[in-house]
């Protein structure tokens, strides 16, 4: 059967039709999440998207950790289901310890809007399997509260393990420290990415399709679990 | 009511761009001698009844303050009546 990939809507969200949209495009079958539910609805992997959750208010994602749909999902990651925050779903992640570190005000103070070059520097996650270690690929960034910090051992430990998912090349648009654009948790399962591939996804709207690629990886990863668990 | 005062500051390590742009705009006011600005948040909470700094301490630590990036200091706030 297709998986079924969920997406969070938080109040204040912005991004949520757009993840829905290239989960779609990408072969999925869409569910919508609501923060106000704490039941998943049998989905397979969960997208918690870019916007502004609970007005940003205290910090960004602060409040939204504590949603009854986050206690759910912080659940089925420990257990391995993936989950891909994107954007305010990175700062999510982050808030709930899910990944280390925090976002925090971009280090010039603007927000900052443009297509942006990466480098995929893990493929090993359940998000980002259908790259090459190394594949250059053009997305979108939009966020004034971007700038990825943590304390030097973090940083050293993100390095030495092969945890950083994807860097910012050509121009670090908010400050991240060592250009951090994308992380993932030790398991892979888990990844938190600044900017937005669910805007990549067509050639109308986006810069490229690249995209795409989170979204067909994870269903990729989902397939093959399946065979591994039915046979 | 009794008043529970949260300070939160980020970490002297982390950079505070916000305090910068302050810091950056006093000479603009005439203002010379100021080395650094850093910016915070003032929390109060009232209880209904005692103050309770273990509440206060629990609030603080899983909701007001990021730990990753942030200090908080708490005091029970005296009341002037």
């Amino acid at each position: 059967m297709t998986a079924a990939i969920g997406v969070v809507t938080f109040p204040g969200s912005l991004d949520d039709g757009d993840a829905c949209r290239a989960a779609y495009l990408a072969g999925a079958r869409v569910l919508r999440l609501w923060h106000a539910d704490p039941d998943l609805h049998g989905v397979d992997a969960v997208v918690l998207p870019g916007g502004f959750s609970y007005g940003d208010y205290l910090r960004c994602g602060a409040i939204a950790r504590f949603s009854p749909v986050m206690e759910s999902i912080i659940d089925a990651a420990k257990g391995g289901m993936p989950v891909l925050g994107i954007c305010n779903g990175f700062q999510v992640l982050c808030e709930a310890h899910l990944l280390p570190g925090a976002l925090t005000r971009n280090s010039h103070l603007h927000f900052r809007n443009r297509d942006q070059l990466l480098r995929v520097e893990s493929t090993g996650t359940a998000w980002t399997s259908s790259f090459e270690p190394g594949q250059q690929i053009l997305i979108p960034v939009k966020n004034g509260e971007g700038r990825y910090v943590a304390d030097q051992a973090t940083l050293d430990k993100l390095d030495a393990e092969g945890l950083v998912v994807a860097r910012y090349v050509d121009g670090n648009p908010n400050g991240s420290q060592r250009s951090i654009a994308a992380i993932r948790n030790p398991a892979g399962n888990v990844v938190g990415i600044m900017p937005h591939p669910e805007h990549a996804v067509e050639a109308l709207t986006g810069p490229s399709t690249d995209g795409l690629g989170f979204f067909s990886s994870v269903l990729r990863h989902l397939a093959a679990y399946e065979r591994v668990t039915t046979s | 009511m009794a008043r529970v005062v949260v300070d939160v500051m980020l970490k002297p390590e982390i950079l505070d761009p916000q305090g910068q742009a302050v810091a950056n705009a006093l000479p603009r006011l005439g203002v010379a001698g100021v080395e650094a600005v850093r910016i915070g948040k003032r929390i109060e909470i009232d209880f209904t009844g005692e103050a309770d700094l273990d509440k206060a301490q629990e609030i603080a630590d899983k909701l007001l303050a990021n730990p990753v990036i942030e200090d908080f200091t708490i005091r029970v706030e005296e009341s002037e009546a």
